[in-house]
């Protein structure tokens, strides 16, 4: 079986991001971007499933402009065998949403028929946690998300679950839509020769209306601000004096 | 129109993140209405009825709605969703699992983690792990929402009395099955309701220490427990304890941090709590820059004497 995996490109976890003076946006001039930690996960599962010789193919996409291009290569680095890039106008302005991914992931099963496709639970930019679920909607299959275990049975899976309060395990029936938390694996690191014979592998690129795809966002942002600042705090020399102050200052216990 | 709530139960009780989604959908300006799908909920939608500001329940019992299976339960959904302008879920792990795929069937744009109405399309939330606030408008119909709990105050619990309607439940879609769950067994209480959190990280070394020094702490100030990412990668408390951008996002009045540097991805999930405690030996730790009383000093030296002098 193939399995399809998509990734995006986002600002490193590791970067502190600052809103725009003017609050259009954030400002990701000369930012350093990586392929979001989520989706990493994913792809090393779904590389993992073919060592494991239950996945014939692993093919990655990605939406966006031509810089995902890079996040493919790392991603065919891991050991993915074939990349789609769909791409969009190179526009700052211009913003993919969850739906229109949703919409562009689902005309791609529809032509490979993965028999299951793996995604990260969230992407950090945009914190959304929504295009696994809709691309399950959309192609009416079962959808396990926030998975910390996968296991491939026949015509099967079973999913445990990362939930409030626990873990949970269900069982969906192929294909369907895993989306990855936390603590499913642990990504390997790319290696030179990796690299190097990822360069090699197979990228075809797409636009979206090849797939008949509307992409127009349906949300708009009116502003983006910066969150409220907190008032600078005070430094307790000892115990005492803490206890002190939240009796008597703060009153919170 | 009106708005509904998706209720967050086990189907014996309603949980507190349906009391903040009930606020958050009053905001929105039309009558509200719940939806309680379970298997043998009956309890749970006389609980809904009492809630102040809900005008009605909508009941749905059945087998294929008890494990609240994100197939099943969206079918529910849709099977009402014609009547209402907005759908509001609270973004718990169940309501992230279900909206998306109501709102995709829907074919409308879903909103995140919302924490703040500012009229019936227009709403706040945060993006890049809390770093910035985003305003964003609606364009669809209906606004599929979930909302972030610690936004919105909890809905009294009495007040209200709404009639109970029962619904035809929806049939099993065949396509998942539940095979079991293990929960985390706590007499503390439930991290994202609690109004003091002590929280630990790596710091702390074992799982041993951290349940060793932690817990006189937290049983002394009736808090529950919370770790950072750290601390839940090595093992030293449960994942459903994680407070941060994955993890939970919690406001309580009282934040204790103890052992953790406060990495962007934990202070997403805490920097709304009223007051913040740090304990941190290291003075450059990022997590005295939100602090309101900062420690510096060995957490081993200085929680037990902390819970002495309480």
């Amino acid at each position: 079986m193939k399995i399809l995996v998509p990734v995006k490109r986002v600002v490193d976890y590791n970067v502190k991001v600052r809103v725009k003076s003017d609050g259009s946006g954030m400002d990701l001039a000369g930012v350093k971007m990586s392929m979001n930690p989520f989706d990493e996960i994913a792809v090393e599962e779904a590389v993992r499933l073919k060592e494991k010789g239950v996945a014939t193919e692993v093919i990655v996409v990605s939406c966006g402009a031509s810089a995902c291009q890079e996040t493919l290569r790392t991603a065919l680095a891991i050991g993915a065998d074939r990349a789609i890039l769909v791409e969009t106008p190179n526009d700052p302005s211009f913003e993919l949403q969850p739906l229109a991914v949703a919409k562009i992931l689902k005309a791609l099963i529809d032509k490979e028929q993965p028999g299951l496709v793996i995604l990260g639970k969230q992407a950090i930019d945009d914190d959304n946690n929504q295009t696994g679920q809709m691309l399950a909607a959309l192609a009416d299959l079962p959808q396990a998300t926030f998975a910390s275990k996968v296991e491939v049975l026949e015509g099967k899976a079973k999913v445990t679950r990362e939930v409030d309060g626990g873990l949970e395990t269900v069982e969906v029936t192929l294909p369907a839509v895993v989306t990855t938390d936390l603590r499913l694996n642990e990504p390997r690191y790319v290696t030179l020769p990796n690299i190097m014979k990822a360069k090699k592998k197979p990228m075809e690129t797409i636009k979206p209306a090849d797939l008949g795809v509307d992409v127009a966002p349906r949300i708009k942002t009116v502003k983006v601000e910066e969150p409220p600042k907190r008032g600078a705090g005070v430094k307790v020399p000892d115990v005492a004096t803490l206890v002190d102050k939240l009796k008597n200052e703060a009153k919170v216990i | 129109m009106a708005a509904l709530v998706i209720a967050e139960h086990d189907n014996a009780s309603l949980k507190g993140a349906t009391f903040n989604t009930v606020t958050a959908a009053l905001a929105c300006g039309g009558e509200v209405h719940v939806l309680v799908a379970g298997e043998n909920a009956a309890a749970v939608a006389q609980a809904a009825a009492q809630v102040q500001g809900v005008s009605m329940v909508l009941h749905a019992d059945s087998p294929a709605l008890g494990t609240q299976l994100a197939e099943n339960v969206a079918a529910q959904v849709l099977a009402l969703a014609g009547g209402y302008s907005h759908i509001l879920f609270p973004a718990t792990s169940s309501g992230r699992n279900v909206a998306p795929r109501v709102a995709a069937k829907l074919d409308v744009a879903q909103l995140s983690d919302v924490t703040k109405v500012l009229g019936a399309d227009t709403f706040e939330r945060p993006i890049y792990a809390g770093n910035a606030i985003a305003t964003v408008q609606s364009a669809d119909a209906v606004k599929v929402i979930t909302v972030r709990t610690t936004g919105f105050d909890a809905a009294p619990a009495v007040g209200g009395s709404a009639a109970i309607e029962t619904m035809a439940a929806v049939a099993d879609s065949g396509k998942s099955a539940f095979v079991g769950r293990e929960l985390t067994k706590s007499d503390r209480p439930e991290l994202t309701a609690a109004r003091i959190i002590v929280s630990g990280g790596r710091a702390l070394g074992s799982a041993e220490k951290f349940t060793q020094v932690l817990t006189p702490l937290a049983d002394k100030l009736g808090a529950a427990l919370g770790a950072s990412r750290a601390a839940v990668d090595a093992g030293y408390a449960p994942n459903d304890w994680q407070v941060g951008q994955t993890g939970k996002i919690v406001a309580p009045t009282l934040y204790i941090a103890c052992g953790i540097s406060g990495a962007i991805q934990h202070l997403a999930g805490m920097k709304d709590s009223k007051v913040i405690v740090a304990i941190n030996k290291d003075p450059e730790a990022p997590i005295f820059s939100v602090a309101d009383y900062a420690l510096e000093a060995d957490l081993f030296g200085v929680i037990p004497e902390l819970v002495a002098q309480l």
